[in-house]
Parts: structure tokens; C-alpha cells; sequence
């Protein structure tokens, strides 16, 4: 039925089936739909949000999808400016994964404000030292970056590359990716950056504030750093995942391997650098504020220590160890496990940055608070997962994301 | 008219609460309320999404019988100055919805302005910021009685103490009318101020020494406001958001409930730096 739609010499499954799944993931979709436009007509009492809990789930699936969608700019950085060439066979869906992320990030902002007709203040009465600001311009920013680097994607489609002027456009548009590439690896270096942060400059939150340099607390770098060694695994994680529901070997294994290996690093320089803020904050940052490390991770039905543990040697140093090894990037189970961890393990640091700040209590005669999320506020998180796999679906039926795919499936 | 621009000294208005004389009688609570058209729910007992921009706390030694005291502690806006204004909720606002007056020392919010990040919540460590989670809904006959002088907030934005700020604005009307730049201290005072009962709050600028809350507090203001007089303390001073509200207490206890410290801390020796 739409198979002059769907690129040459590649295989794809019924029109039926392709229709049943968007059927099937456009009803979770219509659900977060219908949770938004609750929580739009009336208002944040929808949620399970509080005083104390001013930022909780919506903000650390914001934080999340952005390290989550890190990979677009790093991988671009190093295809682009590093020059490592072999990533071009992946960096099409690393695009389109960043673009899926980037686009759900603004979806739940304009969600989680209190008068989401006044959002445009950020911009209008921008505060230039408020880090949510720069995470306002730079993620604006870098998202219409996304969307040049998406679109001489969809011009590729079979039919609309027929047209000449979409033709010559598409062309000359990755003529010239490089630049844009080179200005959102720049542009994500802030924001990521600038999320970071977010936490760290909230010198009032002993479990949040870092010490840094000038006006950037070391959340800042470590969240630039941790974007840039989480965000590609989630690029491979994915495309594993796609080739796993497809049935199909999509892009070759020294691809996946290179990409892998440079995680790995980042990963595990990464965790270094991680141990050494976590060990200093824990051993002065805490104690010049009257407070033991114990006291972030006791007294509460959830916050334990072994949340740390999970985060950093877990998530962090197994997966890295991992993909530093030939062996383990190598062997297919292994790579899936390393990945997986991976993808927790910045999620985990995303919701520690996020919500068990907000958790701790900080003078003397408060207790700890639990938040556990409405209905409303994980119909509207699982919104933008359900539209990026309808995203992911149809490009990858009606574009040709994977250069290798014909050659892997002839 | 004699005075008008003549320069005026920067004032830093503050509030300094004894602890001592806290019966915690809750009359601070409802004055603030009526004075500043707080909303309210027929349901208040969930006090994680109700506001109350004067809360009062009851704090206890944890000792039993006979050791066992309490005391209450009544929280407002603490006003922070930071280093230089640089207060923790002003700095981190993306719309520039708060800001610090370098003139009067108040933190103020604009309602009009903001645009219900949170922000702002997430970074004070007082939870003196409360977010209007539902549209204000006035009893039948109430609305006769709210302040005229102060906007009630709508659905969507964060709420606080502006230290009565509406009561300063009205004093330096009737002052420049009466041609003056200076305000006396009777003039301008907050409603929780001439509402306790006990006495136990007193309001002034901190940096006129003939003011009763410098007197009372002794604050330091070349070394971030620090109070001189050893009875007096700050909540989370370690923090360095260099509040503007001081507590007296003769309680050693309750001075130490002002703030973290470690166990193996000599208190007496940490709580004054």
C-alpha cells in the first residue's frame, strides 16, 4: 500500500502490522494527551506535587531525556569535528533519537510551568544568572539544530527526493552539516552543562550545591561529561533494540563497537571524576554545612546508601569496564547488559540531582518527604516516549536511517 | 517637601522573633493571612500543598520527663540577602519574577511575572515559598473583607512574606506627603509584628542603630549581618544565605535546632562563625 514510500531495496513488514502498531502505541499517546490537556485546563493540582516538591518526576524525565539524548551531539561532535567517519552510519539515528528527546524535554516544560501562557517570560525577562535560562536559550537553541540536522533526513524519503528542489536542499544541507553539527555540540556542551547546574548553584541544598569554578559549580561539568558517556550508549542501546524488534543487523558491528568504545572511556573518566566530586562533597562540601554524608542516605524509607552504590559502581563502573573491554563490547549479551546499566545509571543520577534533593530535609526539626507521582504525571512522562516510538517507527519505515542496512540485508 | 532628594540611606528591614516569649499562640499565622489575602481550601489539613506565608513550627529536645521542652518557632520570608542580594531563590528565577531591593532589603515577587517554574521553591531551604496549586476561592461575603492594598494571586505562581511591603509603600506615601524622605520605626511595621500577643516580634531596619532590632540582634553587617549578641541566632547560618530574621532563645537547644552540625562539633565555638 505505501510501498513506493519506503526506501529502495530495503525490506519492511505489512502496512497492517505497521498501522496495528501505531494504533496500539497512538492509544498510549492519546492518554498522555488526555493527561496534558488535564493538567493544562486545570492546572498543577493534578499532580502529586507539593511545596516541598516543587520539581520532581516532569524535571528528572526532562534531565533524563536530554542526557538520554546526549548522544546526538557527541556522536556528531566526533563524526564532525574528531572525524571519525564510520559514525556517519550511525549518526542518522542518533539525530533522530536527539530529536525525540529534545522535542519531549520543551513538550514537558510547557507542561510542568504553573501559567504555561506566560513561558515566553524566560525569554522576554530572562534572568542572565539563572541557569534555567541558559537551559532555556541553549535548549531552544540546539533543538532547532536537531531539526536542520533532521530534515535533510526527511527530504531523503523516496518520493520527496524526487523533487528536485528537495533533492538539491537535502545535498547541500549535508554539505554543510558539519557546521551545524559543530554548533550544536557547542550549544549542548552549555546546556547539558547548565542543567547541571540547575542543582549545583542551590547553595540553600546542602545535598545539591558544588563548589566550581567562577560562576559554574561542578554539577556543570559533570553533567556535559556525563551526557556526552551516557547519551551514546542510549544511541546504541535503541538501535539494539531496533535491530532486536526488526529482526535485522542495521549497522556493522565496528560501528557499534567504536561507538562503544569511546563510551567507555567517557564513561570511565567520567566515574573518576564523579568520585573524586562525591568524595569531596561528602568530606568538606557537607561537613563546613554541619553534615555527614549518613545524613543524606538515612532516616527515609527510600533514600539508602545503597542509591549511591548503584549509581556510581553499578551503573557506572561495570558498564564502563565493560565497553572498555574488547571481550565485552564484543559479545552481544554483555554490550546489551553494559548499555542497559548505562541508561540507569544517568537516570539515576538525573533523579538523586532532582528529586532526593528535593527530598532531604535541610533545617533541623523537618523531616524527610516521599513524593509518589499522580496518574497525570506519568501519562504525561510516558506521552513523549509513546511519540518518540511512533517517530522512530515512521522514519524508519518511510528513511533511510541506516546507510548499512541494504548491505547487512541483502 | 524640604527632604525630598535628599539621599537616603539604604535601609535593611528585618525582624528579629524571641523565642522565649513565643507562646505559639498562632496569631502571627492569621494576621498575615487577613493581611495579605492569602487563599485558603476548606480542606488545610495536607500542610505539604497549603500556604501560610508566616508558618509556625513547634520544635522539642527530644528528652522525656522531666527534661522534656519545646519550643515554637515562627517562620517567614527570611529575606536573604546572600552575598550582595545574590539570595538563593533571586538568583536562580529564569523571568526575574523576584528580586532583591538593595533599597529597603526585601525580597519581592512579582506575581504578574512569574511564570510557575518552582524554581525558586526548589532553592530555598526555608520553604518560606509556597506555589498557588489551585485558583483562590473566597467564601460568600469574604471578598468584602480582603486588603485592598494587596493583589490576591492566581493559579500557577509562587506566593510569599514580602514583609507587609504594601504597609511600606503606604508609609512613604503619607511621609513624602508630609515631606519626608525618612520613615519613624512605629510607621512601618508588619501585621505578624503588631499582632503577637506576647511582644515577641520585633521589626526595623537593621542598619539604624537607634532601630530596636539592631539593638536586639547586634548584627554584624561589615561580616554578613551576624548577630553580636550571643542569645541570638540565625536559622541555617552555615548556609550563607545571610538572612534578615533573627531568634533570640536563652535555650542552648534551641539555638543548636538553628542549624546542622556534627556531632563531634564544639557548638558553642561553630555556631558564631
Amino acid at each position: 500500500m505505501d510501498s513506493a514510500l519506503i526506501p529502495e531495496g530495503v525490506k519492511r513488514c505489512s502496512f497492517g502490522k505497521f498501522a496495528i502498531g501505531i494504533i496500539i502505541v497512538g492509544g498510549v499517546l492519546l492518554w498522555g494527551v488526555y493527561a496534558m490537556l488535564l493538567i493544562w485546563l486545570k492546572g498543577l493540582n493534578q499532580t502529586n506535587m507539593n511545596d516541598f516538591y516543587g520539581f520532581a518526576l516532569w524535571i528528572w524525565a526532562d534531565l533524563g531525556v536530554i542526557a538520554l539524548g546526549g548522544g546526538a551531539f557527541f556522536t556528531g561532535f566526533l563524526r564532525y569535528i574528531v572525524g571519525k567517519d564510520e559514525l556517519k552510519n550511525i549518526i542518522n539515528y542518533a539525530v533522530l533519537i536527539g530529536f525525540i528527546c529534545y522535542s519531549s524535554a520543551l513538550l514537558i516544560l510547557a507542561i510542568d510551568i504553573g501559567q504555561p501562557l506566560r513561558g515566553w517570560f524566560i525569554f522576554w525577562h530572562a534572568n542572565v544568572h539563572s541557569m534555567l535560562t541558559e537551559v532555556a536559550f541553549c535548549l531552544s537553541c540546539y533543538f532547532a539544530v536537531l531539526t536542520i540536522e533532521y530534515i535533510p533526513l526527511i527530504l531523503e524519503n523516496r518520493q520527496l527526493n524526487k523533487v528536485p528542489f528537495f533533492h538539491n536542499l537535502a545535498h547541500n544541507m549535508h554539505e554543510v552539516m558539519a557546521i551545524f553539527a559543530a554548533t550544536g555540540a557547542f550549544l549542548s556542551f552549555f546546556h547539558q552543562g547548565s542543567l547541571g547546574g540547575v542543582a549545583g548553584v542551590l547553595f540553600g541544598r546542602p545535598f545539591a550545591v558544588r563548589e566550581g569554578i567562577f560562576i559554574w559549580p561542578w554539577t556543570f561539568f559533570l553533567f556535559t561529561w556525563s551526557a556526552a558517556a551516557y547519551g551514546p550508549c542510549f544511541t546504541l542501546f535503541v538501535t539494539r533494540l531496533t535491530e532486536k524488534i526488526t529482526g535485522k543487523k542495521l549497522v556493522k558491528q565496528n560501528v557499534i563497537e567504536l561507538l562503544a568504545k569511546i563510551s567507555g572511556w567517557t564513561m570511565g573518566t567520567y566515574i573518576i571524576a564523579k568520585i573524586i566530586d562525591t568524595w569531596y562533597w561528602a568530606s568538606v562540601t557537607a561537613p563546613a554545612l554541619g553534615l555527614n554524608l549518613i545524613d543524606f542516605y538515612s532516616n527515609n524509607p527510600f533514600y539508602g546508601i545503597w542509591i549511591l552504590v548503584a549509581e556510581i559502581v553499578v551503573c557506572g563502573i561495570i558498564p564502563s569496564a565493560i565497553l572498555l573491554s574488547p571481550k565485552g563490547r564484543s559479545n552481544s549479551t554483555l554490550l546489551f547488559t553494559a548499555l542497559s546499566l548505562a541508561c540507569i545509571g544517568v537516570l539515576i543520577n538525573r533523579w538523586v540531582m532532582v528529586l532526593q534533593v528535593m527530598a532531604a530535609p535541610v533545617m533541623t526539626f523537618e523531616n524527610w518527604v516521599m513524593y509518589i507521582p499522580s496518574w497525570q504525571e506519568v501519562a504525561t512522562t510516558i506521552l513523549p516516549m509513546a511519540y518518540g516510538v511512533i517517530l522512530v517507527m515512521i522514519s524508519f519505515r518511510y528513511l533511510p536511517i541506516f546507510p548499512q542496512e541494504r548491505e547487512l540485508n541483502p | 517637601m524640604k527632604e525630598e532628594g535628599k539621599h537616603k540611606k539604604a535601609k535593611k528591614y528585618g525582624m528579629v522573633i524571641n523565642l522565649d516569649e513565643c507562646t505559639g499562640c498562632g496569631a502571627c499565622m492569621v494576621a498575615c493571612m487577613a493581611e495579605n489575602n492569602v487563599p485558603f481550601r476548606e480542606d488545610e489539613s495536607n500542610k505539604l500543598d497549603s500556604i501560610a506565608w508566616m508558618r509556625v513550627y513547634k520544635l522539642t529536645n527530644g528528652k522525656s520527663y522531666p527534661d522534656a521542652d519545646i519550643c515554637y518557632l515562627p517562620r517567614p520570608c527570611m529575606h536573604c540577602e546572600g552575598d550582595h542580594g545574590h539570595s538563593p531563590c533571586v538568583s536562580v528565577c529564569p523571568a526575574t519574577a523576584t528580586d532583591y531591593s538593595h533599597e529597603t532589603g526585601i525580597v519581592s515577587q512579582i506575581y504578574t511575572r512569574c511564570f510557575g517554574c518552582r524554581y525558586c521553591m526548589g532553592a530555598c531551604p526555608y520553604h518560606a515559598r509556597y506555589f498557588n496549586w489551585w485558583d483562590p476561592v473566597w467564601p460568600e461575603g469574604t471578598t468584602k473583607y480582603l486588603n485592598p492594598n494587596v493583589s490576591p494571586r492566581m493559579r500557577g505562581v509562587v506566593e510569599k512574606c514580602s514583609f507587609c511591603f504594601h504597609r511600606y509603600q503606604l508609609a512613604m506615601d503619607k511621609a513624602y506627603f508630609e515631606g519626608r524622605a525618612e520613615l519613624e520605626e512605629d510607621e512601618y511595621q508588619t501585621s505578624c509584628t503588631q499582632a503577637c500577643p506576647a511582644g515577641a516580634i520585633t521589626f526595623g531596619d537593621l542598619n539604624n542603630p537607634e532601630h530596636k532590632v539592631y539593638q536586639l540582634a547586634k548584627p554584624d553587617n561589615k561580616h554578613g549581618g551576624r548577630p553580636g549578641n550571643p542569645n541570638v541566632f540565625r536559622l541555617l547560618e552555615r548556609l550563607g544565605t545571610n538572612p534578615k530574621v533573627y531568634y533570640i532563645s536563652s535555650r542552648e537547644w534551641v539555638r543548636r535546632a538553628g542549624d546542622n552540625y556534627l556531632d563531634n562539633e564544639d557548638f558553642a565555638k561553630n555556631y558564631r562563625r
